[in-house]
């Protein structure tokens, strides 16, 4: 009898797992699916989120994406692994496409970053030039939070110190380089009383998770390098035969329709535009 | 503390209300684990048992890469996988990445070890006098080993229980692999990791004691089939 009772134990356990894990994959079958490698700025704000189910209802296709930073987007792009990017990096977009991994780069819109740092200000960068903010915040070894994990906000961020004319900082005890998303770096910043760059749909989703009363307020913004610009870019199928090229140009169609751009223009928070819809 | 409490009852909100995106990652987590559990126990079970009971040349050479390899970082295994499965890759044309099945199969190599590990040594551990004891009852060879896994089930399941809870809590393969798309490969774990990130504490907190739970009852089912074993 004892036999018996192992193997009901057996059958029992194996079929009882087999319910959870075999039955739901052979439910899955989305045959218009986008896999879409996007930045963590499109994702934590919500953007995303907000647009996709547009999307769904005006075409049919389920739009699936990763948030990365912009540097491993455009390598997942080249490894084939998605169909289409949104990133913002414009340098680096424009090697990509160039260099054949992806086509039809459309602009579709922009923010831009900011400076953000306690209120306190211990380097005193409120109001100055970005040139000034950067100096300042080297010069008196106030913490700065920087991404570290070529992003396009850290690829920015190690542009305009090299535009600047400064030596782009790595080992100094008061640069702190987190390697996370925007919102985690930004918090980071507000553990540490640190600076960092952020671009502006991040900061405004920032003050809404902080309830409008954020610890760390703009300092620094409106400076001409600042403007921070969002394209979308299909994946190139002659680099890539298995991607889904076809439903990528809708997308891209889609995104920058007047409707969609619309809808861009309409994401607030706090009352605030997040991003401006600039597609031409 | 505030993150904590409010950890508590966000957890029984979202359980309680039914929340779709909590339950749809709960689903994903256990159907994620199962799989990979499933094809663990199916190779993990015979390997381990061959390396516990039978004396072989370079058995004990065997046994330490597979004690090395419970050392696996999951980030490596994930890596490892994701070179295989890209697009790019020597398996890229089974479209694994970014999917269920894909995240199972990084996991199972997670896993594999634990298996093969606990079960050797639950096998190994049997009494010295066992063998000699079966094969005087007039049992075969055949019916020896089976009865030797027989009497090593209580160490085989602890080694299926050990794998599961492996794979259940593990980020690092399903953030890799699965890539967290909402609705479709996001985990409890990789949206702990999320919602970390965003500085969203509490939902962290909240989504942590999901899984507790989770874990909980379901080793609390096995032990009930343990008892009528």
């Amino acid at each position: 009898m004892k036999r018996r009772g192992v193997a009901f134990f057996f059958v029992l356990l194996i079929g009882s797992i087999a319910l959870f894990g075999l039955v739901p994959v052979v439910g899955l079958a989305g045959d218009l699916v986008l896999h879409m490698a996007t930045t963590t700025s499109t994702d934590n704000t919500g953007l995303l989120d907000y647009l996709a189910p547009v999307f769904l209802q005006d075409t049919g296709i389920e739009l699936q994406w990763v948030a990365v930073g912009t540097g491993k987007a455009l390598a997942l792009g080249q490894n084939c692994d998605v169909d289409v990017l949104m990133v913002h990096a414009p340098t680096s977009e424009l090697k990509f496409v160039n260099n054949g991994y992806g086509t039809n780069r459309r602009e579709i819109m922009y923010n831009d970053f900011v400076i953000i740092g306690p209120k306190s200000d211990r380097a005193h960068i409120s109001g100055k030039s970005v040139k000034e903010a950067l100096e300042s915040i080297s010069m008196s070894r106030a913490l700065f939070a920087s991404r570290g994990d070529d992003s396009g906000t850290n690829k920015r961020e190690i542009e305009l110190w090299r535009a600047l004319g400064l030596s782009v900082p790595d080992r100094d005890s008061w640069y702190i380089q987190t390697g996370q998303g925007m919102l985690a770096t930004i918090n980071i910043a507000e553990e540490m009383d640190a600076y960092t760059l952020t671009d502006r749909g991040t900061y405004i989703k920032y003050e809404d998770n902080k309830s409008g009363n954020p610890p760390l307020v703009i300092l620094v913004e409106g400076d001409e390098g600042l403007r921070n610009q969002y394209s979308v870019i299909a994946v190139n199928p002659d680099n890539c035969p298995s991607v889904k090229y076809d439903l990528a140009l809708k997308f891209i169609e889609w995104i920058t329709s007047d409707k969609a751009q619309r809808l861009i223009g309409e994401f607030t928070l706090l009352g605030k535009k997040l991003f401006i819809s600039n597609a031409k | 503390m505030d993150y904590i409490a409010e950890g508590f009852v966000t957890a029984l909100k979202l359980l309680l209300r039914g929340d779709p995106e909590t339950y749809s990652a709960v689903f994903t987590t256990l159907r994620v684990s199962s799989l990979s559990i499933i094809a663990s126990l199916g190779m993990g079970i015979p390997l381990g048992f061959s390396l516990g009971y039978y004396s072989f040349p370079g058995k004990r050479q065997i046994r330490a890469v597979v004690d090395t390899l419970l050392a696996l970082p999951t980030v490596v295994v994930g890596l490892f996988v994701y070179a295989l499965i890209t697009r790019r890759g020597p398996l890229g044309s089974l479209g694994l990445l970014f999917t269920i099945p894909g995240i199972a199969v990084a996991q199972t190599i997670l896993v594999l070890p634990i298996v093969i590990a606990l079960t050797a040594t639950a096998v190994s551990h049997l009494d010295v006098r066992f063998k000699r004891t079966v094969l005087t009852l007039g049992a075969g060879r055949r019916r020896t080993a089976i009865t030797a896994l027989y009497e090593s089930r209580y160490g085989v399941l602890a080694a299926g229980v050990a794998a599961y809870g492996r794979a259940i809590g593990e980020v690092g393969v399903s953030m890799m692999i699965g890539g967290n798309i909402k609705w479709h490969t996001r985990t409890i774990t990789t949206a702990i990791a999320l919602e970390t990130g965003k500085g969203q504490f509490a939902m962290g907190i909240a989504l942590g004691l999901v899984l507790l739970l989770l874990a909980f009852v379901i080793n609390w089912v096995l032990q009930i089939m343990r008892r009528r074993a």
